[in-house]
């Protein structure tokens, strides 16, 4: 049986024993506990309790029956003073000899006293144990007789010190607290909330002194007054000094173990010092040379101790410590977590102050307003909990953080992520799948990823709009459950689109067949061939026609695919301008063919009801009266919508149709993630609702305002200004900087807005790529799109002159029938699919 | 519209009264499905010439009725060669016609013989 001999009591040293006596692996081992106080380890954090009632018994972290209920041997009131390395022994102040096999170092801390003259006088407290406590009570027993409004000071603003403040107010002395810095509690605090905690201490009693350095204490024999400067004087009978602390690392200096500079004991990862069979917890570890005051670092360091000692050797103390805390401070809430003060270069600070009712809020969220970083909560710490969990889970934040920390009354709302969402809550309507469905699928184990998920569950499968939250639930399960989330295409290539895009660029691929077999693993599916597909479009602007295999069946017949199979066809009438003469064309094509006709939202003509063979000679039709295909099938540009600007608007301001016929005309063909959409309104009236689009211009005294990634659809977007007041010119250099970006980095799919929203950095880092050149590639995204723009063709005038293409607009192959299946019904003074059985 | 579906059976090679004739193998798009006619039927054939197989399965999607299912693309989920519809990407095995994915859906499919540069679908009727 191997024997370990735990140095320390307190609350680290106490948690060391209790995670120990819960491991299997207890029986192997014996443990001797060393306390030097005369009782067993207590709460410290709750020390001034310990004036309401004076009961130590109920501070203690577990009675000393515990110990020995779990063969522990607790020795309180001997202190280790030496410890025998090479002989792995230790000796006690009443030199007894002990020997060990692995040696747990838990001596914790003692108050810090400064180098104050005359901090030794009679009435200088330290405020640490409950030993302490009990002299300070005696001697204010002892004050309060001979002088009923005697004064106590407390010499230090932080956390102790005010626990302190309410000590010696409890004992009914006149508590003034002095701190040297400018705020109160200055690891914890802002200014600002420093300020809120003083005034709602000043209301119930204490008496807050800042910036003051106390040159000396005052008295000859007993302290009666602090000197803080010359004339600068506070009158006090008592003082109890909480300025800090230092590590009680005495034994490890004089057994040579590594130590810091400013103390100390050097420790790894594993909690082990400078010696293999000694470890160190709590507050003597310096562990990345830091001293961690706060007990949760030191459970977790006691952990990690228990878990090295019994051979589980991956438990490992993390990188980072999270230093959060939260407490009752004198019957007022204060939290802080994460990072509490950051500089503005890091984030942004939404802060909420209510100086009548003592509240301060304040969190700092990242520059694209989507990752919690950290807050300050004063006079109401309710929300810490879920703060901190958004904070360390980094779970999305609403789009106005400020409702996390709004009271209910003024439109603040609970909100964190998909995962605060209830377990019944609907996800997929169509298969009725609940929240908790989609988790209990992944936390149970019947699913590991997304695709899982969705043939267990079914989820998706039906209209597939609920994908997005679908793939948030399943990607936030997935984290916390500790299990790494990486975007891939589908199962055939391991890489998300960018990366794709990348190798195909660099690697010159010549056709998705090449890249399959280069790149990816499998025969490719529905996912990752048309994503290819629009790979390849932009960066060679090949037409579907090369390789119609693997484009969306929209795309492979150059139309859209409605309800019963049949096809809708749709011209391109750039900006929305079309002249009577163009009119009559379409009129008699849909006419000839018996197409039912709708104006579209994009301000153009879109004909239903096209067989597949009867395409080729609609356009043939629709080609040679000038027009081109309207790209309405394809994941590319569809329309840059206008108003009728200054030309004929008597608002107006700039030349709206002129300008998005020219941008129309610019980029009609680009293939990109997903559709884009544009609009060009001549005023701030917003005809044209550019607002709602992939990007918008609209027309402003001087010039044009450039907005992007805003859309309609189930998630309506508002576009986001980038860029004001840009002439013709400039506007279009960051739209083909803009465009081209989005389209070398989004994933298949994904529309601008939601692309900006996972652009770390947000729209301000999209203003440096695009206006700043951070990245130093807007000439090379330029050049890009201009390649691009100078290789257009129309692709159905391409298909049609070419017979080898036309071949597959047939329904039959070995039979020139069409499709009997389908059957049209009247509505109005048009016709409509016969609806689904 | 039930009715369209009953149309549709697995034919297993055994059971093929009539191999029928559908075209030659380059009126077939590589690795793409394409629609023929026999008698009543509707039935895309897939020449799935990356892993040198060919299918037939019913063009009708069973999910909402569309004749469709030879303009879907195709590929493997998990090795197992697949169609997915265009119209809601309901995922077909090509090897026996199974729903693929949580779809509970099956069509039926029908045996491919090529012979001479020459395709014919097998049908029991």
């Amino acid at each position: 049986m191997k024997h370990i001999i735990v140095v320390g009591n307190g609350m680290v040293g106490y948690k060391f024993c209790e995670k120990f006596a819960e491991k299997s692996e207890a029986k192997n081992f014996k443990i001797t506990v060393f306390g030097e106080e005369p009782r067993p380890a207590y709460d410290r954090v709750h020390l001034s309790e310990f004036f309401e009632n004076q009961d130590a018994k109920a501070l203690e972290m577990a009675p000393a029956e515990w110990y020995a209920d779990n063969n522990i041997e607790l020795i309180t009131g001997e202190r280790v003073c030496d410890i025998h390395r090479s002989k792995k022994t230790i000796t006690t102040v009443s030199d007894q000899e002990f020997s060990y096999d692995y040696l747990v170092l838990a001596t914790g801390s003692s108050a810090f006293v400064p180098p104050i003259k005359g901090v030794e006088k009679q009435g200088v407290f330290v405020y640490r144990t409950i030993e302490d406590l009990e002299g300070m009570l005696a001697y204010a027993a002892k004050l309060k007789e001979e002088k009923p409004n005697a004064k106590a000071a407390v010499l230090g603003g932080g956390l102790l010190g005010l626990e302190a403040g309410k000590a010696v107010k409890d004992m009914g002395l006149e508590p003034h607290i002095v701190e040297f810095a400018n705020k109160l509690m200055p690891r914890q605090l802002d200014l600002r909330s420093s300020q809120v905690l003083q005034l709602k201490l000043e209301s119930i009693g204490l008496n807050i002194h800042l910036s003051k350095a106390t040159n000396q204490i005052l008295g000859d024999k007993f302290i009666t007054g602090m000197e803080f400067g010359e004339d600068d004087v506070l009158d006090v009978d008592m003082l109890v000094i909480s300025a800090g602390i230092r590590p009680r690392d005495e034994l490890g200096k004089t057994c040579g173990l590594d130590m810091g500079v400013r103390g100390g004991i050097v420790v790894n990862n594993k909690m082990q010092t400078s010696d293999e069979n000694i470890y160190a917890i709590g507050e003597i570890a310096l562990y990345n040379q830091m001293i961690y005051g706060l007990v949760a670092p030191g459970y977790d360091m006691a952990a990690v101790a228990v878990d090295q000692i019994i051979g589980k050797t991956e438990t490992l103390m993390p990188e980072d410590i999270d230093m959060s805390t939260k407490l009752k401070l004198i019957g007022v809430d204060v939290a802080s977590f994460g990072e509490p003060f950051m500089p503005a270069s890091k984030g942004h600070s939404i802060i909420f102050e209510n100086k009548t009712q003592y509240l301060y809020k304040r969190i700092n969220v990242s520059h694209d307003g989507k990752r919690l970083l950290g807050g300050i909560l004063v006079g109401d710490a309710t929300d810490y909990n879920m703060l901190h969990q958004i904070y360390l889970n980094g779970m999305a934040i609403p789009e106005d953080p400020s409702q996390l920390i709004l009271p209910a009354s003024e439109g603040g709302a609970s909100f964190g992520s998909v995962l605060d969402l209830p377990d019944t809550a609907q996800v997929c309507s169509c298969e009725s799948v609940s929240k908790g469905d989609i988790c209990c699928s992944l936390t149970e184990g019947e699913s590991n990823n997304l695709s899982d998920v969705i043939e267990k569950t079914k989820a998706t499968s039906g209209c597939g709009g609920c994908k997005p939250m679908v793939v948030d639930l399943v990607n936030e399960t997935l984290k916390s459950l500790g299990k790494e989330v990486r975007e891939v295409l589908c199962e055939h290539f391991n890489f998300n689109r960018q990366e794709l895009y990348d190798l195909i660029k660099v690697n010159k691929v010549a056709d998705y067949e090449e890249a399959l077999n280069l790149f990816g693993e499998g025969h490719g599916c529905e996912i990752c061939k048309p994503a290819l597909a629009s790979i390849f479009a932009t960066i060679t602007m090949e037409t579907p026609n090369r390789q119609p295999g693997i484009q969306d069946t929209n795309d492979r017949f150059l139309a859209n695919i409605q309800r019963n199979g049949t096809y809708s066809v749709v011209p391109r009438v750039a900006g929305g301008e079309i002249t009577p003469d163009q009119l009559i064309v379409i009129g008699e094509v849909a006419k000839k063919y018996d197409l039912y006709t709708k104006i579209t939202g994009g301000q153009r003509i879109d004909l239903f009801g096209a067989q597949i063979h009867e395409l080729p000679m609609i356009w043939k039709e629709l080609i040679d009266a000038g027009f081109e295909s309207g790209h309405a099938y394809g994941k590319s540009l569809r329309t840059v919508k206008s108003c009728v600007g200054s030309t004929w608007c008597r608002y107006g301001m700039h030349e709206s149709v002129t300008f998005a016929i020219d941008i129309e005309n610019r980029y009609k063909g680009l293939r990109s993630p997903h559709k884009l959409k544009g609009g060009v309104s001549g005023c701030i009236r917003e005809c044209a609702e550019a607002r709602g689009k992939d990007f918008g211009l609209i027309a402003v005294d001087g010039g044009w305002n450039l907005y992007v990634c805003g859309n309609g659809g189930a998630t309506p977007k508002h576009a986001i200004l980038l860029a004001e007041q840009l002439d013709d010119e400039t506007a279009v250099k960051y739209l083909d900087r803009f465009l081209m970006y989005y389209i070398r980095t989004a994933a298949p799919l994904m529309r601008t807005a939601p692309w900006l929203e996972k652009l770390e950095g947000g729209i301000e880092y999209l203003k440096q790529v695009v206006i700043e050149d951070s990245l130093g590639i807007a000439e090379e995204l330029e050049n890009e799109m201009q390649g691009l723009v100078n290789k257009y063709e129309c692709e159905w005038k391409q298909a049609i002159e070419n017979p080898e293409m036309m071949k597959r607009f047939k329904h039959f192959v070995n039979s020139d029938d069409t499709d009997d299946n389908l059957v049209f019904v009247p509505m109005r003074e048009q016709k409509m699919p016969k609806a689904w059985s | 519209m039930q009715e369209i579906l009953s149309r549709y059976e697995t034919v297993t090679e055994d059971a093929v009264n009539e191999w029928f004739r559908v075209g030659e193998a380059t009126d077939f798009p590589e690795n793409s499905g394409a629609c023929i006619k026999y008698k009543n039927k509707q039935i895309a054939v897939y020449n799935f010439s990356r892993i040198g197989k060919w299918y037939a399965t019913q063009n009708l999607c069973p999910h909402k009725m569309e004749m469709v299912l030879s303009l879907g693309m195709i590929g493997d989920k998990d090795d197992i060669p697949k169609v997915a519809c265009p119209m809601h990407k309901k995922n077909f095995s090509l090897e026996d016609g199974s729903g693929l994915g949580g779809n509970d859906l099956k069509i039926a499919t029908y045996p491919v013989k090529i012979e001479n540069g020459n395709v014919y679908i097998g049908f029991s009727d």
